[in-house]
């Protein structure tokens, strides 16, 4: 019974995401937009720090490199779909050269060095005006036209962004489940002992920053035509903050983590706008109660309601037979 | 005879003022189960880190079947046939026992594009149910190997080390907080493997009775030198070893 559930449940999430924006403005569909988005940006993070155990406080700078890298081109005349090829692949070699620093320093210094990374991307935005506009960011970046489908309409932007998110998830999903998601696991849960049993624990290191840093720069991409406006403060430290509180919150390590994560702190503020002045505070007490309650975040919640309903599953089956071999 | 599996030559290995192994040669033939011994301080696992890469040795060098590995990441060497087990628990403890094998056996399989590309099993699972069953872990197959008792962990730990079929297998101390009975176990899937397999063991250990009983011969260090070598019979009656241990002599 088990295995039709997982699938039923993804067919019924993408059903309810193709139903999402039918009948609301423009508003509620550029949020929820926003929300696919930041779930391809977080699902990359929950790669490099989710399965690989590596931290990472630079999510935001990735999709501000695949932003600008967007931005500039499209404006010089390059369709969009050009473009994210470009942005990627700087991504991915930006993403691999972060991933050095990683082979040697670990831990919180690891999160000061990209922390310190995401600094000076901020900076580089900010300071190099004939490049990026400086503060004043960069505007009137053009939407993906198709011929038969342009995407000028927020609804239909939604509906690519999806596409989008979808195919990102697939090839996600096919990195995690096959032998490499396992190595990734490997390295996050006893990186000696992977190294013991063939594993190139350097090589698998600099690839979970670079698949993680690519999938931000993909997010960055689609911020680009989406707001039509990008600047540095969009891309600063506190972003990458949010992008890793989504991941946190979702489950770090768990596929759908990154979805459920960054519903919360997008979609989960819009909710509460109705208490006016004191959503913040809700806001951040609901975040609390929950990390506090669920520490794997809201997919444990699934199980930590399993077990209580449905009786603990015994982990030991061989108690019975006793702790020996014959 | 044929070139030795292992070939220990003249390892040194200081630390500060303490010279924690000393000029210390020995070689290791094919399907022979050597066991490595000596009291705490003896140098013992430094001397094991060094054969494994994971302490340059300021002097000497070690072959694996007549190529140098001196200094080789622990990787390159189990690429090269060169397993191991860990004194302290080394199992991926999120991950199912058949997990645990399988990523033992996949980076043997394949190029890392075929392993992105191919099935997510590594087309390994057969091999990793023989190996599980082998030592009797088959009804634990889907369990999460951390919430296994200390013993069935270490014996999830022997099996990852056999799994890629190493020609060479470094034990450390594999008997160290296991039962009596699954020590006896251990010790008959251990001589199995060897006799099956011909695969060449090295065992550090503290048990005296099991490495006594599993090993064929025995090198003996005491204060990073060896004092002593032979066959358990040799070893259970050498004054020198019954001094080193006893503080005496």
């Amino acid at each position: 019974m088990r295995r039709w559930i997982r699938p039923a449940l993804i067919g019924l999430a993408i059903i309810l995401a193709i139903l999402a924006p039918v009948g609301q403005g423009n508003y509620i569909t550029y949020v929820l937009t926003s929300w696919l988005i930041f779930s391809i940006a977080a699902m990359g993070l929950n790669l490099t720090l989710g399965y690989a155990g590596q931290i990472s406080l630079a999510q935001a700078s990735f999709m501000a490199i695949g932003g600008y890298t967007t931005a500039l081109l499209t404006l010089a005349g390059w369709h969009w779909m050009l473009a994210l090829p470009v942005a990627l692949s700087f991504c991915f070699v930006v993403g691999l050269m972060l991933g050095y620093p990683a082979l040697r320093v670990k831990g919180h210094f690891l999160a000061f060095v990209t922390l310190a990374f995401n600094t000076l991307v901020f900076l580089i935005l900010r300071n190099e005006e004939w490049l990026t506009g400086g503060n004043y960011g960069l505007v009137g970046m053009p939407r993906p036209d198709f011929g038969l489908f342009s995407t000028m309409k927020q609804h239909h932007f939604y509906y690519f962004t999806l596409t989008i998110t979808i195919v990102a998830a697939v090839i996600m999903w096919w990195i995690v489940r096959s032998p490499w998601g396992r190595a990734f696991k490997a390295l996050r849960e006893n990186p000696i002992r992977a190294e013991s049993l063939g594993v190139d624990t350097r090589r698998l290191t600099l690839l979970a920053f670079a698949i993680g840093s690519t999938y931000g720069g993909l997010a960055g991409a689609l911020v680009t035509p989406l707001v039509q406006f990008i600047e540095p403060a969009s891309f600063g430290v506190a972003h990458s903050l949010r992008i890793l509180l989504m991941v946190v919150v979702g489950g770090a390590g768990f596929f759908f983590g990154p979805f459920l994560g960054a519903g919360v702190v997008i979609i989960l503020p819009e909710f509460l706008r109705f208490t006016e002045g004191y959503y913040l505070i809700i806001y951040a007490a609901l975040v609390i109660v929950m990390l506090v309650f669920t520490p794997k975040g809201l997919i444990g919640l699934g199980a930590l309601l399993r077990d209580r309903f449905w009786g603990k599953r015994v982990a030991r089956g061989d108690l019975k037979q006793g702790a020996q071999l014959k | 005879m044929s070139a030795p599996v292992l070939s220990v030559r003249n390892i040194s290995r200081s630390f500060g003022g303490i010279r924690a192994v000393r000029d210390v040669s020995f070689d290791v033939q094919k399907g022979e189960i050597l066991g490595l011994i000596g009291p705490n301080g003896s140098g013992k696992s430094t001397l094991f880190n060094c054969i494994l890469g994971q302490l340059p040795p300021d002097a000497g060098r070690v072959e694996v079947n007549g190529k140098t590995v001196t200094g080789m990441r622990a990787s390159s060497l189990n690429r090269l046939g060169v397993g191991r087990t860990f004194q302290q628990l080394s199992v991926f403890p999120q991950m199912t026992v058949l997990d645990n094998i399988i990523l033992a056996g996949q980076e043997h399989h394949g190029t890392m594009a075929s392993r992105l590309f191919g099935p997510s099993d590594a087309g390994l699972t057969e091999a990793a149910d023989q190996m599980i069953a082998f030592f009797r872990l088959t009804h634990l197959r889907d369990t999460i190997a951390g919430s296994l008792s200390f013993g069935q962990q270490k014996l999830v730990d022997a099996a990852m080390a056999f799994m890629a079929g190493p020609s060479l297998v470094l034990l450390d101390e594999p008997a160290g907080g296991v039962n009596l009975t699954m020590l006896g176990s251990l010790k008959e899937r251990l001589t199995a493997y060897n006799a099956e397999h011909g695969t060449t063991f090295v065992v550090i250990e503290h048990n005296m009775e099991f490495v006594m009983s599993l090993c064929t011969r025995i090198i003996v260090l005491a204060e990073g030198a060896i004092i002593a070598e032979g066959t358990p019979e040799d070893i259970r009656s050498n004054q020198t070893v019954i001094d080193a241990y006893l503080g005496g002599g």
